[in-house]
């Protein structure tokens, strides 16, 4: 990698941090989203915001980024006043975010999206070949597996995310934004970007870098800022602090264990896939069982079928061919209506596309897909009073907050939205629960609920399904871990065996029968 | 000093803000129409008159009757450009079929007038069928679907009739549905409230109207949640299609014969106009039909006024336009005020 291909100017004054903030307050109507937020970078610094979903980060990063101003405080970039600063301004300065939302349109091809805005042209024509060229260069460097042509709406996210970091880091960036980078990069990549971020910190570029993982702020940052309801809690030096103090600092609580203790008590065989091959190719001849009374977990990397293999069985993915048994009855047809009516229900990974209609009360969202039940209607018209009388406790119990249900779900942060998506399961009687990546862009204390909903479930005598890219996740939630590898099934792991060691060689086993095949 | 100095200017922002809240709280609907009402009273003495009122009410009811078909379309993430042309195709239709029957019959009007309304109703609903077919099965945009039965519709009407207007119905159905009056309204009023009552009940209290809102609201999460998609997005379709065929025998009994005519591409484009004023939004996913017909009553008021003012009817559009930017504009401003917790 040179230094010449990410471009940057030296740091002209040591004196005062690359970037200051002094009292920033952001009100928005009804809310204080941040309330007198002071925080400094330096240049070569890498610097965590740590908080739940809700504590003001997005808000933060979002005034740092120019998305909109603050109401009051001091904002110091580059030693000087910034004051109404718009996006455009901010990217030319050298502030560059990369948002968890992503700034891609779907329509364009990557590189296309890479220059969006700053094309490189002369009298109005497209250099197309040095855009090209360039675009090639920097996803090199970046070792990125990414295709300049490919349009982005054929790109899973991983492949997204990795097209916003190449945007971001295209031209002169001094201060860096990264909103989760990791969340859905395999470790590969995540790998890679770690490398890129130490090579960036040695350029003298300052780094804001929001995460809820505690191995990634371990492994990079230099501080931690710690934010809570909007508030500078604290900010700490990383090499001292401990894991425990920083939860303790984000939540005002003591949360001891992330994964609660699950006993585990497999009973009668609940899922039964013979063989199975999705339409699109993803998943390949699998043999799979989950059983009532245990976590079944599936790990692989992100592209290997193990979400695809779930939402062929919830019968969204069309299958090609084999079989799917729910409770030794062998299923004809495969739609997400017969589903629930069999008592399975699923979670998409992506919350926002697949999951809630954002536009719509929470009441709305968590009956949706129970309303066929007589409980809720009768004769196509709608019990109201029952509606309401039923939604409401089961948001009360998921400890939704506010408690008010009849807000418009796009307004909730993550962890909320995940709420609304396990209150829709408890609205109708169901025991087979199929989650795909069910962490995804949620803070520790939510994860914590979620891990403490699924235990219930357990406990109470459901089939799990847990299908999750994080590995420490799958490992301690399942009872029986399936490793999945280019649509098939690599391993089944139980008891003792169960390690992440195991699960890793597992890939590279496969990889090399592969090869050798 | 100093402090209450600061203190009543900050006052005097939260009470510009307050105003501002006030207008995207009740909406700018109800504010530009008392401006509108007002205004026109004032300045002509027919605008308040018994005569004129009717009028404006028969009017309104048309056109939110169709309105409220196109908003159900909408919610649910589509769009019915065909509303205009099926109101001609039902005018003529209905003409046609009532003065067939009635020669054919000869005996009790009724008979004739049942057939003929039924046959208007059923060609309003099986355009609305097919382009909801259309949509729900071969994957095609609403807005292109309703384009070309728009086109089509439209060309069946004149087709049917070579231009002329279609007489021969029975004089019950002009005396009866057209110009018979209650407590001093005509009938057409009774009718576009009891759409209206029964629309606002499908939305808010039936399981079609739920899923309408949950289909245009997020498509894949109603997947998901095991909504069945097709029927209900045929069921919009064929509700807009059967509206806008209600509003064309409405008409042909008002003017006492079938036309080719009526309806067309203005009051296609103004039931559009209604429901975007009327809040839906057109990503789909919200609207309510009991604002929606309070718009199409504005959009009657405010042509009729235009007209009494003897403003020009070339710039009597530019308003119109004006006025559902506006509109938009607002809706958005609001939308993005909004914050997450």
């Amino acid at each position: 990698m040179t230094s010449a291909d990410i471009t940057r100017t030296t740091t002209p004054n040591t004196a005062e941090p690359l970037l200051v903030l002094s009292g920033v307050t952001k009100r928005f109507p009804g809310v204080l989203a941040l309330d007198g937020v002071d925080l400094d970078v330096k240049a070569g610094e890498l610097h965590v915001l740590f908080g739940e979903n809700g504590a003001g980060k997005s808000t933060l990063i979002n005034v740092i980024a120019g998305t909109f101003p603050p109401t009051s405080g001091s904002f110091r970039f580059g030693g000087e006043e910034m004051s109404e600063l718009t996006p455009h301004e901010a990217r030319a300065i050298g502030i560059s975010p990369v948002f968890q939302e992503f700034s891609l349109v779907p329509s364009l091809t990557v590189e296309e999206n890479l220059f969006l805005g700053r094309e490189k042209s002369a009298a109005g024509v497209l250099d197309a070949g040095g855009m090209r060229k360039r675009a090639r260069e920097l996803i090199g460097e970046l070792g990125f597996d990414l295709y300049p042509k490919a349009r982005v709406d054929s790109l899973d996210r991983a492949h997204q995310q990795m097209a916003e970091i190449a945007k971001a880091l295209l031209g002169n960036v001094k201060l860096l934004i990264l909103d989760e980078p990791t969340a859905s990069l395999t470790e590969r990549e995540t790998g890679r970007l770690f490398e890129l971020i130490a090579k960036l910190k040695t350029d003298g570029v300052g780094i804001i870098y929001v995460s809820h993982r505690m191995r990634e702020i371990r492994a990079l940052a230099d501080r931690v800022t710690v934010l809570r309801d909007g508030r500078h809690i604290k900010t700490l030096d990383a090499a001292t602090v401990t894991d425990g103090e920083l939860v303790e600092l984000m939540t005002g609580r003591k949360i001891d264990v992330l994964f609660p203790t699950i006993a585990h008590d497999p009973g009668e065989t609940a899922i039964e896939v013979h063989d199975l091959s999705t339409a699109d190719g993803l998943v390949k001849g699998v043999d799979f069982v989950a059983r009532a009374g245990e976590i079944t977990g599936i790990a692989g990397l992100v592209g290997c079928g193990k979400s695809e293999l779930v939402r062929a069985i919830y019968g969204i993915a069309p299958i090609a061919s084999g079989s799917v048994a729910l409770r030794g009855k062998l299923l004809d047809r495969l739609d997400p209506r017969t589903s629930l009516r069999r008592g399975v229900a699923y979670f998409p990974a992506n919350r926002g596309v697949e999951g809630l209609a954002l536009s719509r009360p929470i009441r709305e969202n968590v009956s949706m897909a129970a309303l066929d039940l007589s409980r809720y209607q009768r004769g196509g018209v709608i019990r109201r009073a029952a509606e309401r009388a039923l939604i409401g406790p089961i948001m009360e119990t998921l400890k939704l907050r506010p408690p008010n249900i009849e807000r418009a779900v796009g307004d909730l942060s993550g962890g909320n939205r995940q709420k609304v998506m396990l209150g829709r399961a408890m609205a109708r009687d169901l025991d087979i629960f199929l989650f795909d990546e069910p962490s995804v862009g949620i803070d520790v204390g939510a994860k914590v609920e979620v891990y403490e909903f699924i235990k219930r479930l357990v406990e109470q005598g459901a089939a799990v399904v847990v299908v999750s890219s994080e590995l420490p996740e799958v490992l301690a939630l399942s009872n029986r871990l399936y490793v999945m590898h280019h649509g098939r099934i690599a391993a089944l792991l139980e008891g003792a065996a169960k390690t992440e060691q195991n699960v890793l060689s597992s890939f590279f086993e496969e990889e090399s029968r592969e090869k050798a095949a | 000093m100093n402090s209450t100095a600061t203190l009543s200017s900050g006052n005097r922002t939260a009470s510009s803000g307050d105003a501002l809240d006030l207008v995207l709280r009740i909406g700018l609907l109800p504010i530009l129409m008392a401006i509108v009402i007002v205004g026109t009273s004032l300045m002509s003495p027919y605008f308040l008159g018994w005569m004129n009122i009717v009028n404006i009410l028969r009017m309104a009811s048309f056109l939110a009757i169709i309105a409220c078909g196109q908003a159900l379309v909408i919610i649910a993430g589509g769009f019915d450009l065909s509303v205009g042309a099926v109101v001609a195709l039902a005018s003529v239709v209905t003409a046609k079929a009532m003065a067939a029957a009635a020669s054919a019959i000869g005996g009790p009007d009724i008979v004739a007038i049942v057939i003929g309304i039924g046959a208007g109703l059923g060609s309003g609903l099986a355009v609305g069928l097919f382009n909801g077919i259309c949509v729900s099965r071969l994957k095609v945009s609403g807005f292109v679907v309703t384009l070309g039965t728009m086109s089509a519709t439209a060309g069946i009407g004149l087709l049917l009739t070579n231009g002329i207007p279609v007489y021969g119905m029975p004089k019950a159905f002009v005396q009866a549905i057209g110009r018979s009056q209650f407590l001093g309204f005509p009938l057409a009023i009774y009718i576009a409230l009891a759409v209206i009552l029964v629309m606002v009940f499908v939305q808010r209290r039936t399981l079609f109207g739920r899923y309408v809102y949950a289909i245009g609201g997020n498509l894949d999460a109603a997947v998901v949640s095991g909504v069945s998609i097709r029927p209900h997005l045929v069921g919009t379709y064929v509700v807009s299609g059967g509206l806008a065929a209600l509003v064309g025998i409405l008409l042909t009994a008002l003017v006492g014969s079938g036309q080719a005519s009526l309806g067309g591409d203005a009051m296609m484009l103004q039931s559009i106009a209604a429901a975007v004023i009327g809040g839906v939004s057109l990503r789909g996913g919200i609207g309510r039909v009991e604002i929606v017909a309070v718009a199409a009553l504005f959009l009657t008021i405010l042509g009729n006024a235009l007209n009494l003012l003897h403003i020009d009817s070339r710039i009597q559009p530019i308003f119109l336009g004006l006025i559902m930017v506006l509109a938009v504009a607002l809706d958005e401003f609001s939308r993005r005020r909004t914050s997450r917790v």
